[in-house]
């Protein structure tokens, strides 16, 4: 069996995720994140040109020639494919996207609208309202079900599990300005199980544990219980992860976002399970009382 | 826990051979009459159109209140009441009553008979709120009264767009209510929808109306554009015919001027308002009005009696397809604002399905590699156990008929790399156990036993994830949570019957063997 002192580091590490957390609210508050057409509302549109000289600055000129608002032109996977977003969307005007097409025709030669989205402001904000209403439901969800399975120590502990690495990872989606669209909050929602699922398998061994050894304080006896889990938890993050680098490879240019935020909260969540959920419950000085005053109340 | 019956063994195997074929028959046909089920493309992998349409109910709104305000102005008349000073603003009516009529003009609004005011017993609610401050009423749609509109309003509207989205003849198009005020609009294989969304955004009101003599705008005419811009003329506000006489609408070729034109035919009552209007007034202009502008205004030379007609004006073949085809189908109650369209080419679906496939493929191929090397022959059993979780998953969703979309094969993936957790959960636990039990059955026995609890722990709180994405998410998300939960069960299901009958097989034959994992 391994036998690392994780415990050793509980302060050093709780230090650090304090410093990210704080960190990233930083950025959260000030900076905000870069919301794509999904909550922001306007038209994105995925091109392909046929010639092969046309660069980005070439297809930025002709697009804010239209009068189209804030235009960002992006490659997209490979030289031919870009991708364009721009503030205005317009929902009276059946022709608004054939006639942007004609206009680009015209400046930069044949080209092939691959995908167009365009989502009007009433649409964006209600989507940013239900991702919100979702994540914050699925937290309330986890919450209650870790209330009934365990007792409110170990519920504090996974929850502040989790909103450590959500706080986390969408900090890293504002410093390096990764958009925010609707796959995100899919992601945001998986992390959120996935963290609880790792979380769970250790608890459940504290407290298999807390009943088998009476003389050990929590202190050591988390370090016991993340020990015995710990090739569980690498090997189960370890596939997880090469899965998610699959699809952050192979899978197309529309998942990458997806992937990467997974990735992130994979290795945020893991690292939370041993490095934030423990601690709290040495913080909370759990003892064999805290769960057999909970059974004898049953 | 390893003792399996030969029941279950054979009900096991049944079940997962009969899912695994469901999964082929995606891929293989087998011609068969049993089963011809397929799963489902998403528009972001088949490629195709979706479209959200809201409709604009303010007009609507201000024509039921105008219909209104005379429908009141008649029946206080009748009954000899003395009603003035009425006025319509910001979707309010309002009148002035005398001051001997306040009680009975508020007895009659407020009556549960109301013949004016119509009361709906299942919400408790007249159609209209009545406000009264002195001799002054005020009328408001009720909110019941509102979301009646609204709802008949939308009724009539899916009713026309799924014509005019049939009339363009698009394979399986999808027409569903959101809402009280929306359509969603789904036109898979669909690459280009200009020509629907152009077609659903006229409301198609057609109006026959003669041009005044006045130069002058005055009451009871208005100022309209042409079609191309090029001019303005003076209407008579009253209409001659509308669009709702309608029976049928073509493009057909002019022989005299070889002009394309839109030729119509009406019904009874149309064609004897058409003969009486044209007959009376040969020689006027009659404009033909589409939505507010004129299409064009021919001189009538000879009363027209036979019920058809034909509608010209610099039409091409196409825009006069399109315009036969608005009448048939007939107008729109109400504006359709496309609030939310969302259009994938067929080649970036098929780029979309090409990528999901190889990264399945590595992500798969990755994930069983590793297995084999942390637990050699129990990882084989997990990475069997795996395969045939595919195949469930693929199998119960092609017995579902659900919808795959891009993140869904991401879900499909992810399922791959969480679903071994519960095999390795199961594993090391047994690993722990050999420590202190000499005989492996024993040891397995309670690896199984003892890990339980934390495997269900550990995936409802995926599954709740899952639950809740499916409830609120939309779209492509809708089909990540379809994947991902339905994963879980067919996880569990392969991890609790197909790995451990494997492995029990397995440990009971090498029971002698040392360190079996």
């Amino acid at each position: 069996m391994n036998n690392i002192s994780f415990n050793k580091f509980y302060r050093k590490f709780n230090i650090l995720s304090l410093i990210l957390i704080v960190i990233s609210l930083v950025f959260l508050i000030f900076k905000g994140l870069n919301y794509g057409v999904d909550f922001k509302g306007g038209t994105l549109i995925e091109l392909r040109t046929t010639d092969k000289t046309n660069n980005i600055s070439l297809i930025r000129d002709s697009f804010n020639q239209m009068n189209l608002g804030d235009v960002s032109v992006k490659k997209f996977g490979n030289e031919t494919d870009f991708i364009v977003k721009f503030e205005k969307q317009n929902s009276n005007d059946p022709e608004f996207i054939q006639n942007i097409k004609n206009k680009l025709s015209s400046s930069i030669g044949e080209i092939d609208f691959r995908r167009v989205e365009n989502v009007g402001p009433k649409v964006s904000s209600e989507l940013l309202k239900s991702g919100i209403i979702a994540i914050s439901l699925s937290l309330a969800a986890m919450l209650l079900y870790i209330w009934i399975r365990f007792e409110w120590q170990f519920s504090l502990g996974a929850i502040l599990a989790i909103f450590h690495d959500v706080i986390i990872t969408l900090g890293l989606f504002s410093i390096f300005s990764l958009e925010i669209n609707l796959s995100i909050v899919a992601a945001v929602l998986t992390i959120v199980g996935y963290s609880m699922n790792d979380t769970v398998v250790i608890f459940d061994r504290v407290r298999e544990n807390l009943r088998k050894y009476s003389d050990i304080k929590i202190f050591d006896l988390t370090n016991i219980s993340i020990n015995e889990t710990l090739s569980r938890t690498i090997i189960t993050s370890v596939t997880t992860l090469l899965a998610l680098l699959s699809i952050y490879l192979f899978g197309g240019e529309i998942l990458k976002g997806f992937s990467l935020a997974m990735i992130l909260g994979v290795i945020f969540g893991t690292y939370s399970s041993i490095y934030i959920a423990n601690p709290i419950l040495v913080a909370l000085n759990v003892s064999q009382r805290t769960i057999v005053k909970e059974e004898e109340k049953n | 826990m390893l003792y399996f019956s030969k029941l279950r063994i054979v009900s096991v195997i049944v079940f997962t051979v009969i899912f695994s074929y469901f999964a082929f028959s995606n891929f293989i046909k087998f011609d068969d009459k049993f089963f011809s089920k397929n799963i489902n493309l998403g528009l972001d992998l088949q490629g195709g159109s979706y479209l959200l349409l809201e409709i604009d109910n303010r007009p609507v709104i201000t024509q039921k209140l105008q219909a209104k305000i005379i429908e009141l102005k008649r029946y206080f008349k009748e009954k000899q009441i003395t009603l003035k000073n009425f006025s319509l603003k910001e979707n309010t009516i309002s009148f002035e009553t005398t001051n001997n009529e306040i009680e009975n003009v508020k007895n009659i609004l407020n009556d549960k008979e109301s013949d004016v005011n119509t009361y709906y017993p299942t919400y408790k609610s007249h159609e209209f709120d009545v406000l009264e401050d002195g001799n002054l009423f005020s009328l408001n749609y009720s909110r019941y009264g509102l979301v009646l509109l609204k709802n008949s309003s939308l009724d009539q509207a899916i009713e026309i767009v799924r014509r005019r989205v049939d009339e363009v003849g698009t394979n399986e198009p999808n027409i569903l209510k959101r809402g009280n005020d929306r359509i969603l609009v789904e036109l898979p294989g669909l690459d280009d929808p200009n020509r629907i969304k152009s077609l659903l955004g006229k409301t198609a009101n057609l109006t026959f109306q003669f041009i005044s003599q006045n130069n002058e705008e005055s009451f009871g005419t208005e100022k309209l554009s042409f079609e191309d811009g090029s001019r303005d003329a003076i209407v008579s506000k009253r209409i001659i015919l509308s669009g709702d006489n309608l029976v049928d609408a073509k493009p057909t070729m002019n022989s005299q001027t070889n002009e394309t034109v839109v030729s119509f035919s009406l019904d009874r009552v149309g064609a004897k308002k058409f003969g009486k209007a044209t007959s009376t007034g040969v020689g006027k202009q009659l404009a033909i009005v589409l939505d507010g502008k004129i299409i064009s205004a021919p001189s009538i030379r000879e009363p027209i009696i036979g019920g058809s007609g034909q509608i010209s004006g610099d039409f091409t073949f196409q825009s006069a397809t399109d315009l036969a085809l608005l009448l048939r189908s007939g107008a729109l109650p109400a504006p359709l604002n496309i609030i939310e369209e969302r259009t994938v080419g067929p080649d970036l679906g098929q780029d979309s399905i090409d990528a999901g496939i190889l990264s399945l493929f590595i992500g798969f191929l990755l994930v069983i590699l590793f297995m084999i090397y942390k637990y050699r022959a129990f990882g084989l059993i997990a990475n069997l156990a795996l395969v045939s979780n595919l195949f469930l998953l693929i199998g119960i969703l092609t017995l579902f008929e659900a919808t795959l979309t891009l993140p869904g094969i991401a879900g499909i993936i992810l399922t791959v790399g969480m679903a071994v957790d519960a095999n390795v959960l199961i594993f090391e636990r047994i690993k722990e156990e050999t420590k202190n039990e000499k005989n492996p059955i024993i040891a397995f026995d309670a690896g199984y036993t003892k890990s339980r609890t934390t495997i269900l722990d550990a995936n409802i709180t995926t599954l709740i994830a899952a639950f809740i994405l499916f409830f609120m998410g939309s779209g492509p998300v809708k089909g990540f949570s379809v994947t991902l939960g339905v994963g879980i069960l067919t996880t569990l299901f392969s991890v609790y019957f197909i790995a451990r009958l494997l492995t029990s097989l397995y440990v009971v034959k090498n029971k002698d063997k040392e360190q079996l994992l």
